[in-house]
This record gives structure tokens, C-alpha cells and sequence, in this order.
């Protein structure tokens, strides 16, 4: 049911690292590049974010656990490139790019990536979905953390918090449904809203009773508390 | 001939340095990128988009009780006015900690965090480490970062799993009365922004 990424919750990991604010902004040239690279190819238009994360999502989990961060964005960013019709498996073992794209006049200018950074993507859209909860409901997730739509399909309500009980703290306003538009079903808007949900709610031992999770998540991912 | 059923980035190079070079040069023969655009990218990511952002705003936060107050009721209008918006700081929400409550941000689903106001994420916010243990334990977290909450304080830790990207205005420690925006900006660290540390005491 749950892919690799799915982790929240999950024990064995050991600690966790801090490291300086005054250590490089990218630890290695290539993660840098990596970076870069992968963010340039949204300037073509032929996919979104929600698409983008399903792609990571999407590899086998013996590649996943064993990535590093941008060894991911790389490896979604090729598998994009590929079923798109924009790079063929055959350029990829070659490494030669063979002839110039027709999206070529979409690629990203030096001088424009400033104005590309600062616009952003919002994900706010207009919805005739009516808001059906308040600030201070009860509420209940989804008993099953999964697309409704697509078997395996990408969705934002990690395992860890199905089928448990929260309430609304925050109501963000109506914003894409990822799991629609990871695949390319119409960008189906409706509302989203902050939920926090008790630790004893979610965890076995708990580490503390007034500690809470908040989670964003879609109108659709949730019911009325029973 | 590569096999359909192999994923498309076996058949780049094996070592990763070489495996983003040749995906780089196969897009920039298709001329698909241009490798100025991506020095441009990554100048602005070291350079101009960073946790300074983010220490601006929260020392303003702290100064102007006004200025929080809106800061608290719509973060994205607020930080637009200073320059702070951009691309992964669409939606922002400011979350303030105080005696009672310490708030922490992690996206256990990738790793979605405030870049126009924080910059790239540090490693340890993209482990899987803290990306699975930050909602179940929280405070052996803030362990490993040497922080130790008040026993009766709560914890909210807040999970990225929507386009909302949150900033946490951390408490201004005692002693500082009078400091100017700069003095104030220089105890506020990127860790303290993002719940796993605290503003430095003078």
C-alpha cells in the first residue's frame, strides 16, 4: 500500500546530524548542479510539482533508501525526461543528445531565472467546493492512506496519520488536490486545512500527552469525527 | 539497447558527480538548458536567498508588535512586502513559540521547507532520520541538536504535507531589551527558525 518515501513514524534511523549554518549551501559541485538542473527543467512546462514528487516517489525503494537527496531529484528528473518523449533511453546510455528538442525556445535564460524564482507556483485556485468544516471541529482522517483515484497514485496523507483523530486549527483556503493533478486528472481545488492530531492519537508511546502533529491536508482526506 | 524495464537513471553513470554531468550535457546538446541559467540558479541559492531572510522577519517580529501581529495573521502578505516571496514560499504561515508551546517543522513526505526565507535546506532536514523520527519523538530530536524543553512545555510539530511552508518565530531570549535589528538578527539561527534549536542568549 505505502511507498519508500512514506517514512514518517518509521524506527531505525539513528540520529540525527546537525551541521553548522555556516557550512556550504551545497556540500558537493554536483549537488548544486543537481539542483539547478532539475528546477531548469520546469522552465519546459510539461510537468508539475505534484508530478515531479510522484516521479520520486515512483523509484524502486532499494534505490530510494540507498540515494542520497539530490541522487533522487536526478533520477526522478530522467525518469520525467524519458516518459515524456524528451530524452530517449538510447541519449541516456550514450550520453549524447541527439538533435535540438522542439522545446528547445521554452529552455531557461540566465536572464530570466530571477523573475522564475520570484513568481513561484502557487497552488491556490478557485474552487466550487463547499468548505465543510470549522476551526475547532472534530475531525477523522481517511482509514486508508491512499489515492482514490489512481492504485498506487501519489497522495499527501502520510500512513502514520489514517484513520486518526484531530481537529481543524487552520483553514488555508482551496488549493490543487495532488492526487488528481500527480496525474494529469484535472487540478480538482478544494479546501485544505491544518489538522492537529494528539501524539497518543498517532504513537504507542507517546512522549508527552499535550503534544500534537499538525498536518496540512485536503477536504477529501477527511470526514466528521464519529 | 537499454531494456524498457530498467529505470532511466541506471543508464546514466554509476558515480553521481558523472551521472548529473551526463544528464546536463545530453539536455544542453538538445539545447534544453542553458548552463548560464543554472550558474544563475545556483549563485542566487548561495548568495542572496538564505536564513538571513528568515532572521529579518523575526527580528521585526520581535520589535514591532504590530508588525507581528499581521506577521501572525497572513505571513505570506507580510514577507511579500519585505521581498520574501518566491518560488517553495507561496503560502507561508508563522507559528510563534512561547513558555507553553515549542514548534517544530519537518515534511516527513519529502522535504518541503521555506526557501525564499530559509534558503536550501541544511542535510539533516532532507535524512530520512529526522524526516521519520520528528513526528514520534520529537524531544530525543531536540536531543540530538543539544535543546531540552521545559517539562511542561508542548510540542506541535508541524508536517509540510500540503504548499503551506511555515516559519517558526522563536522566543526572544532575555537580555536583549534595547538591541537594534541587527544585534537581534545575529541570535536568531536557521535551526531556531525551524524549531530544532533556540535563539542564541547574549
Amino acid at each position: 500500500m505505502s511507498r519508500v518515501h512514506d517514512m514518517g513514524g518509521r524506527f531505525g534511523d539513528g540520529a540525527v546530524v546537525p551541521e553548522p549554518e555556516s557550512d556550504p549551501v551545497f556540500h558537493e559541485d554536483w549537488h548544486a548542479r543537481a539542483l539547478a538542473l532539475v528546477l531548469s527543467t520546469g522552465a519546459w512546462g510539461q510537468w508539475n510539482i505534484d508530478i515531479s514528487r510522484h516521479a520520486r516517489e515512483c523509484l524502486a525503494p532499494q534505490d530510494y533508501a540507498a540515494m542520497s537527496y539530490y541522487e533522487k531529484w536526478l533520477a526522478g528528473a530522467a525518469a520525467l525526461c524519458v516518459d515524456n518523449g524528451i530524452v530517449t533511453r538510447d541519449e541516456l546510455a550514450s550520453g549524447q543528445g541527439d538533435g535540438t528538442s522542439d522545446l528547445a525556445p521554452k529552455a531557461l535564460k540566465p536572464e530570466n531565472v530571477a523573475s522564475m524564482l520570484a513568481a513561484g507556483g502557487p497552488a491556490d485556485r478557485p474552487s466550487d467546493v463547499t468548505v465543510r468544516f470549522k476551526v475547532g471541529q472534530a475531525v477523522q482522517t481517511r482509514k486508508i492512506a491512499a489515492n482514490q483515484m489512481v492504485d498506487g497514485g501519489h497522495t499527501r496523507l502520510p500512513t502514520y496519520a489514517a484513520g486518526a483523530k484531530g481537529r481543524i486549527v487552520m483553514i488555508h483556503g482551496t488549493h490543487i488536490l495532488p492526487d488528481s493533478s500527480a496525474h494529469r486528472l484535472g487540478e480538482g481545488s478544494e479546501p485544505v486545512y491544518a489538522v492537529a492530531i494528539p501524539a497518543s492519537e498517532l504513537w504507542a508511546q507517546p512522549e508527552h500527552p499535550k503534544d500534537e502533529v499538525i498536518l496540512d491536508l485536503w477536504q477529501s482526506y477527511l470526514d466528521v469525527a464519529q | 539497447m537499454p531494456h524498457d524495464h530498467e529505470h532511466p537513471h541506471s543508464l546514466l553513470p554509476p558515480e553521481p558527480a558523472l551521472r548529473v554531468k551526463a544528464l546536463e550535457t545530453i539536455l544542453t546538446q538538445k539545447r534544453l538548458v542553458d548552463p548560464a541559467a543554472l550558474d544563475e540558479i545556483i549563485d542566487i541559492y548561495e548568495t542572496k536567498i538564505g536564513p538571513r531572510n528568515g532572521a529579518h522577519v523575526v527580528a521585526k517580529a520581535w520589535m514591532d508588535p504590530d508588525f507581528k501581529a499581521a506577521l501572525l495573521a497572513d505571513a505570506t502578505a507580510v514577507v511579500s512586502e519585505l521581498g520574501y516571496y518566491g518560488r517553495q514560499g507561496e503560502h507561508m504561515v508563522a507559528v510563534e513559540n512561547t513558555d507553553d508551546v515549542h514548534n517544530m517543522v519537518v515534511c516527513t513526505l519529502c522535504s518541503c521547507y521555506p526557501w525564499p526565507l530559509l534558503g536550501i535546506p541544511p542535510t539533516w532536514y532532507k535524512s530520512d532520520a529526522y524526516r521519520a523520527r520528528s513526528v514520534r519523538e520529537p524531544r530525543k530530536v531536540l536531543a540530538d541538536f543539544g535543546v531540552e524543553l521545559p517539562v511542561d512545555t508542548a510540542v506541535r510539530v508541524w508536517d509540510s504535507t500540503a504548499e503551506v511552508r511555515y516559519l517558526v518565530i522563536p522566543q526572544r531570549p532575555a537580555g536583549t531589551d534595547g538591541m537594534d535589528e541587527a544585534a537581534l538578527m545575529a541570535l536568531i539561527t536557521r535551526d531556531s527558525m525551524i524549531g530544532t534549536g533556540l535563539a542564541i542568549a547574549p
